[in-house]
Parts: structure tokens; C-alpha cells; sequence
């Protein structure tokens, strides 16, 4: 089994076809949505996990690129700017999945782990210094 | 025993032993404190975090014709005029025109006076817009136009409360989230957040203010500033442990410098959604080591202060004084405490991180003889309280 973060980019154009019921139904996929905005006319995205067999995940691609929508695996839906960051750790009690986190006690340093993160957005809300952004 | 005299020679020989607050403990630690004493010649301290108390004066030089302005606004947020024709004063709290606060509760408060300094030190353009009723000298009435810091005479910060001594860790007890300075609480007491630099911080460090007085030079965002007067709400008659550590929030600075001298790194425009906007500023403070007692209060730990736990949903708005409890800045540091009996998470609005990066960047500039110790003009007060603002009739 693998779990595979996609970030699937829709064009403004009108997609009727329930992807995600295809892809548990069809693909044997286990599906966990983070973030959506999919709207007619506009440019749209969903952001997910996929867990199953490899064969099933790319087959699952196939079929959502099929409709046209661009699936991109490597892409960031959150970006930590560490130059803004002044490392106080206001995110850190915020933060549900420990993806920022303070990773030295001694200097008390923070750092993000973008594999943790769900993209709740609660350290966007939390930062004084404006040093997280949502890419979307 | 040494002098201020005899620190600076070694200062500006390049051969003074310069530590920060945090190496000092284990110096002191493994050469005893009189052999310590001897060849420590300054210890530095140093704090980072939202210092709502700042502002600057600024001089934007005469137009042509001459305006005397009597309302205007930096980036749409207002400044003080009420003073010498072109000189403003701009306050990190001042929210934007038009922003709607706590209209749409939480407002975001994504830019106020805070941002416009940091703006400024950061080297960006900013707009002036100016309004005048004109007088016979100086009779515009409007003037809109561009500028920077290095178009300006003077930009000098000018902050009455900085580098608070000690502060309240807050908590809220409510059932619901609320939003303070401290950053947004959960309710049932799901987080707490704390600010200060602890060991390292400059108060906590010469907390019966023997060397940090009037007078004082400190490197401020970068710039040799120094303190011009006791800070606003100075109140050392507090409880202090032992060591002189006062338990609670006590003494105060006021700073001031030069802005066009400051790092910007270390002047931060701060939104608190749901409060306003602030400014967090890096300060440094050095310490010489005229005795070992000095010494000795420098090798304060995190262990050996502690800060009270304050209820902001209904304590610290009502003034009731009641504390929950009482934490040190060593278990605060663990990111997580046990308090009423459960686990609770912590974090901080203070940068310790930030602090360290000052402490050392101070201690270089002492190193290479580029920065002296100063002998304050006038202590700060030793003893002095709070008063309350009593609401009263003329009569009363």
C-alpha cells in the first residue's frame, strides 16, 4: 500500500464527473481530502491523499488527467517563509499534525515539515509575521 | 572589583571577555564566581518580541510652499501632528484607514503603524499624505507624495515601555476561542502563550537595576540607542524570589535610537488577529561585570524564574488579580506543562532564537571595540507600583 499527496489543478471550465466516487469505486483507492475549491467557470483544486496499490494509484491518475484536470505530485499548497519567520513558536500549539515544530529546545528554533502538514491553515490564521502562506 | 573605566579600555584594546547571558551560566559554573568575576568584562543580554510601546518621530523636511501639517497618514494609517510643522510621531498600534477592527470579529489587522516602520527601516517607498487648514508661512493645505527613510532629516524611534521585566503567561478558561495580544487562546485552557527571553532577557538579568540605568546605551534593532527614562508602568515594588527575580511583570525600559542606523531583520510589523497590529523589535542589553554579585544575578537560569499564569477571558479584563498558577520559563520551554491537573500545550510570542541572534551579535560588536559600556546618568527607580485608573466625578 502507498499514500500519495496529489494536488489536482482544475481548468475553468465546467467537470461534472464525481472523481472522487471513481477513484473508491473504480480504483480501490482510500481518499482523504484536505482542501478543495471547485467551482464552474473558474480555475479550481483539490488537494488529497490516495492510499492503495501503486497499480491503482496510477491508473487513478490516468483517469483524472483523462478529464483534463492537471494532477501534479510534487507541488506545495502551503509555503513557510523562513526568512519571515522569527521562530517565537506562536504556530506550534496551533498546528494539529506537528509539521511546524520547534526541533531544537536549546535555541528554540522552528522548522516545517511539509509532509505533515493537512493544510488546516490554522498557522496562517496564527502567524503575527505573516510567514506561512496558502499557495491557493 | 572593576570600573566602567577599566571595561572600556579593554573594550577599545579589542581584549575585554565578553560572554552572552546563556555562556555566562556555565563560565561562571566552572571557574568559580570570584575567579569569574575577574575576567568576565561584560555579559550580554538580549530580548525579541511585539513591544506595543514603540513609535518614531519623524522630520520630512519643508515642501515647496511650505506646509504645516495638521493631519496626515503613512501608508493610510494616521500619524500624530499635533507638534513643529513636518515632524509626525507614528505608533506601532495605529490601525489603517478604513480598517474594520473587530467589525467582522476577529478583524485581521494585516497592516498598521508597525508595518509602516518596518517598511521604512526595510528600505521600501512609502506615501505621505498631509492636510493642512494653511496659515500665512505656510500656506499649502494637501501635499501626496513618495518617500523613504533616506529621504527623511530624522527617523528616530522613540519607545516610553520596552524590554518588560518579566510578563504573564496566559491562559483562557472560557468556552470559547478569544484573541488577545498574546495570540489567539483555545478555550478550556488548551494552550497557553508566553512572552519573555528568560535567561537571556536584560531585566531578568540585572534585575536590581545596579548597571541598566538612565542613560544606559543598548543596541536596539541594530542602532546604539540607549534608555532615556524609566519605562511607562515601571513597577519593581514586586514579590522577587532569592536571587532578586522579580515574579511578575516589575521594571520597564524606555529606548530610544536611531532608526536609520536599525537592521531590519529585527523590526517586524506584527498582526494579532482579533487585537491590532504591534512591532517586535530585537534588543540588546550588555552588562559590565563591575562585581561578582553582578555576576552572579547574570547567571540566571530558566529554572530560577517564574512567570503567573493569568485567566485572559475574564482575570486579566476585570483586574481581579488572580493568578492560576505559576510557571517557570524552563518548564514553559518544553512546549508542553501540567497544570490544573492535564496536560496543556504552550507556546510563546517571544522569540528566544531572535534573542540569541542579538546576544551574539552584541557580543561581537563589544568585541571588536565598536560598542562601549555606559555609566547610567540616573538610576532607574528602585521602588514604585501601578496605580489604577479610578473612575471619578470632577468633584471626587
Amino acid at each position: 500500500m502507498t499514500t500519495k499527496k496529489l494536488f489536482l489543478y482544475f481548468p475553468p471550465t465546467k467537470i461534472d464527473a464525481p472523481i472522487v466516487y471513481h477513484l473508491v469505486k473504480e480504483h480501490n483507492l482510500t481518499v482523504n481530502i484536505f482542501r478543495a475549491k471547485v467551482t464552474p467557470d473558474e480555475n479550481g483544486f483539490l488537494v488529497l491523499d490516495v492510499t492503495g496499490d501503486d497499480e491503482n494509484i496510477e491508473s487513478g491518475i490516468e483517469y483524472i488527467r483523462s478529464l483534463n484536470v492537471e494532477v501534479n505530485e510534487q507541488s506545495k499548497g502551503l509555503r513557510w517563509e523562513e526568512e519571515k519567520c522569527v521562530h517565537c513558536g506562536n504556530c506550534v500549539p496551533h498546528c494539529p499534525t506537528d509539521a511546524l515544530s520547534v526541533i531544537d529546545r536549546q535555541t528554540m528554533r522552528i522548522s516545517f515539515n511539509e509532509n505533515l502538514c493537512i493544510q488546516c491553515l490554522s498557522c496562517i490564521e496564527n502567524c503575527p509575521f505573516s510567514a506561512v502562506k496558502s499557495v491557493f | 572589583m572593576k570600573t566602567y573605566e577599566e571595561i572600556n579600555a579593554r573594550i577599545e584594546a579589542k581584549k575585554a571577555l565578553v560572554l552572552t547571558a546563556e555562556e555566562v551560566i556555565g563560565y561562571v559554573e566552572r571557574k568559580g564566581l570570584e575567579q569569574a568575576a575577574k575576567e568576565v568584562d561584560v555579559v550580554t543580554t538580549a530580548t525579541f518580541g511585539a513591544m506595543c510601546s514603540s513609535g518614531c518621530f519623524l522630520n520630512f523636511g519643508h515642501s515647496k510652499p511650505r506646509i504645516r501639517m495638521s493631519e496626515a497618514w503613512l501608508n493610510d494609517v494616521r500619524v500624530y501632528t499635533g507638534i513643529a510643522a513636518v515632524d509626525v510621531y507614528l505608533g506601532a498600534t495605529e490601525l489603517r484607514h478604513n480598517d474594520p477592527a473587530n467589525m467582522y470579529y476577529p478583524g485581521e489587522f494585516r497592516y498598521g503603524g508597525g508595518h509602516v516602520i518596518e517598511d521604512l527601516v526595510a528600505g521600501r517607498k512609502v506615501q505621505l499624505f498631509a492636510l493642512s487648514y494653511g496659515t500665512d508661512e505656510y500656506p499649502r493645505r494637501e501635499v501626496r507624495t513618495w518617500f523613504e527613510m533616506k529621504d527623511l532629516n530624522q527617523a528616530i524611534m522613540v519607545n516610553p515601555r520596552n524590554c518588560y521585566q518579566n510578563y504573564n503567561i496566559a491562559a483562557n478558561c472560557s468556552e470559547k476561542p478569544i484573541y488577545t495580544y498574546l495570540g489567539m487562546l483555545k478555550p478550556k485552557m488548551k494552550n497557553l502563550v508566553y512572552s519573555s527571553a528568560g535567561q537571556l532577557s536584560p531585566l531578568l538579568n540585572d534585575p536590581l537595576y545596579e548597571t541598566i540605568g538612565i542613560g544606559t546605551r543598548v543596541w536596539l534593532a541594530g542602532a546604539q540607542g540607549h534608555v532615556y527614562a524609566e519605562g511607562t508602568q515601571h513597577a519593581p515594588s514586586v514579590n522577587r524570589t532569592s536571587l532578586g527575580v522579580p515574579t511578575e511583570g516589575a521594571g520597564t525600559l524606555a529606548l530610544t535610537a536611531d532608526m536609520k542606523q536599525m537592521k531590519a531583520k529585527f523590526v517586524r510589523g506584527a498582526s494579532f488577529k482579533g487585537y491590532g497590529t504591534s512591532l517586535a523589535l530585537g534588543i540588546g542589553v550588555p552588562i559590565p561585570i563591575l562585581s561578582p554579585e553582578i555576576l552572579r544575578r547574570t547567571t540566571v537560569r530558566d529554572c530560577d524564574i517564574s512567570a503567573p499564569v493569568v485567566d485572559y477571558s475574564s482575570d486579566y479584563p476585570n483586574k481581579t488579580g488572580k493568578i492560576l498558577g505559576t510557571l517557570t520559563y524552563e518548564q514553559l520551554k518544553q512546549g508542553e506543562v501540567q497544570l490544573g491537573g492535564k496536560t496543556v500545550e504552550v507556546g510563546s510570542l517571544s522569540s528566544y532564537a531572535q534573542a540569541l541572534e542579538v546576544a551574539q551579535l552584541l557580543k561581537e560588536e563589544i568585541q571588536r571595540g565598536e560598542f562601549l559600556v555606559t555609566r547610567p546618568i540616573a538610576p532607574l527607580p528602585a521602588e514604585g507600583t501601578v496605580k489604577p485608573l479610578v473612575i471619578k466625578g470632577k468633584k471626587q
